[in-house]
């Protein structure tokens, strides 16, 4: 016994390294599970502090150039109201429907929510974005992120209190359902962790027709994004004969470089949906509760 | 200005560097990665037992595990640059002052030299470790081989500029006089 405690004094340094060594392993390869748990919320809340305080100053050199791009995002707003069209047609009396209005926003499918970007990486090959709106605000995990373009940027996929956290578009583990806008048919956008400037299209038939060029939007088959919004441009045609897909280079239609401000968009009905989507898969695919 | 003092500012300096100023500049390539933040770790003075030594490196690799969100990465790294420094200094440290008479490593108490090479070797096994863990999670091991090398290169400029650009200005301890 007293040979076993001469040796653990002895090699002392030596065990409180592996300790350590294999306490961060721990913390790298739980991550998953670990992200959610109280600890990382509280880290996320101080060093979203901090970012908070640097984006501060550096808001202020990128002024400019937010405020072009957020006037003409109100120009073309501006543009779709009622009171820009005038009625032609005199002849018919306009009968208002006594119904109000209201009534019809529980049918409002997506909300919008500004948010201001307070970090963001594109250097490395799992990037994220934080938030200054956190679950206080009312953000919660899958809502999509689009900039103030409207373009895709990513999906939120933590929350804390005050902050969000947002795996961006640039993350080897993201996959975002998306369509030809010519055409609509559509396919998968991921990255492959190279070119922060070149997204990968993944799963579009050769049957479509093709050119570089052409707009990439989100699909109305995906449970985050609202559909319709730019996520990119077909940059390069790769086609491989061994299958019958293409392989797309897609130039994203947000610039990662300079986000500053986005809009958080919330599905209304996505846990609805995903609760419909798990049910399913449940019932058919599970060969002893439902036999054949 | 006290050792606790001195080093609490270059541990908050050497973060911010890195996080605001290293990891926000776009990269020459993707394989070219700099970072300077553990040239923290190999400043740290010789008085430094091993064990303090060990939990300083982790603590200053968390830090900056939660600004980029990886959790254990960078500890993982430091922890191991940590525990093989006091091994590297006793094998690189001058024979003829045998005693400690500066206060940290530095080209001044090492010798450019020995210096270099100790730099060298921890650079190359923080980046070795740092990029096989990442290598593991995904990606080709050729690709993170050329990885490897061109971090090492690109931070190994940093540190040489560094200490270039600021010389400690080291005490030279003697039992003679002041």
């Amino acid at each position: 016994m007293r040979n076993v405690i001469l040796f653990i004094r002895r090699y002392f340094t030596f065990f409180t390294f592996l300790f350590l060594q294999v306490l961060s392993l721990w913390f790298l390869y739980s991550f998953n599970k670990f992200h959610q748990a109280q600890f990382l919320q509280t880290a996320n809340e101080l060093t979203g502090q901090v970012n908070g305080r640097y984006k501060k100053v550096e808001n202020f050199f990128a002024l400019g150039d937010e405020n072009r791009r957020v006037h003409t995002l109100n120009d073309s707003l501006l543009n779709l109201l009622s009171q820009q069209y005038i009625k032609t047609d005199t002849t018919r009396q306009l009968v208002r429907d006594t119904v109000p209005s209201d009534t019809l926003n529980k049918y409002r499918r997506y909300y919008f929510r500004p948010a201001a970007v307070i970090y963001n990486s594109t250097n490395s090959e799992k990037n994220y974005i934080q938030l200054d709106r956190g679950a206080a605000h009312g953000i919660t995990e899958n809502m999509s992120v689009l900039n103030s373009d409207g373009a895709a940027v990513g999906v939120v996929v933590n929350v804390s209190p005050h902050f969000a956290q947002v795996m961006s578009l640039l993350h080897v583990r993201q996959k975002v359902n998306v369509a030809l806008k010519k055409t609509g048919d559509f396919g998968t956008l991921e990255w492959d962790g190279v070119d922060p400037g070149l997204l990968l299209l993944k799963g579009l038939p050769k049957s479509v027709p093709l050119k570089v060029g052409d707009s990439v939007v989100t699909s109305r088959y995906s449970f985050n994004f609202p559909p319709g919004y730019p996520a990119g441009t077909v940059a390069e045609i790769i086609s491989d004969p061994g299958t019958n897909f293409f392989l797309l280079k897609v130039k994203p239609a947000a610039r990662f470089y300079n986000l500053q401000y986005v809009f958080v968009v919330e599905n209304l009905q996505y846990s609805e949906q995903a609760q419909l989507d798990e049910q399913t898969r449940k019932r058919i695919e599970d060969p002893k509760r439902n036999p054949r | 200005m006290s050792e606790l003092i001195r080093n609490s500012i270059r541990f908050i300096l050497f973060l911010l560097f890195e996080v605001y100023v290293l990891h926000r500049v776009p990269h020459l390539h993707r394989f070219i990665s700099p970072s300077l933040y553990f040239l923290f770790i190999l400043w740290l003075p010789f008085v430094v037992s091993p064990r303090w030594l060990l939990l300083i490196a982790f603590v200053t690799g968390l830090t900056l595990d939660y600004f980029t969100q990886s959790p254990g990465l960078h500890a993982a790294a430091c922890v191991l640059i940590a525990y093989v420094r006091p091994f590297l200094i006793t094998v690189l440290m001058p024979r003829d002052n045998s005693d400690f008479n500066y206060r940290e490593p530095s080209p001044q108490s090492l010798l450019w030299a020995p210096y270099f090479i100790y730099v060298l070797i921890l650079t190359l096994l923080h980046h070795g470790w740092l990029v096989l863990l990442e290598w593991m999670s995904f990606g080709s091991f050729g690709d993170f081989l050329i990885k490897l090398i061109a971090s090492t290169a690109i931070s190994l400029l940093l540190i040489i500029t560094v200490e270039l650009l600021f010389p400690r200005n080291m005490r030279y301890r003697t039992n003679v006089g002041g």
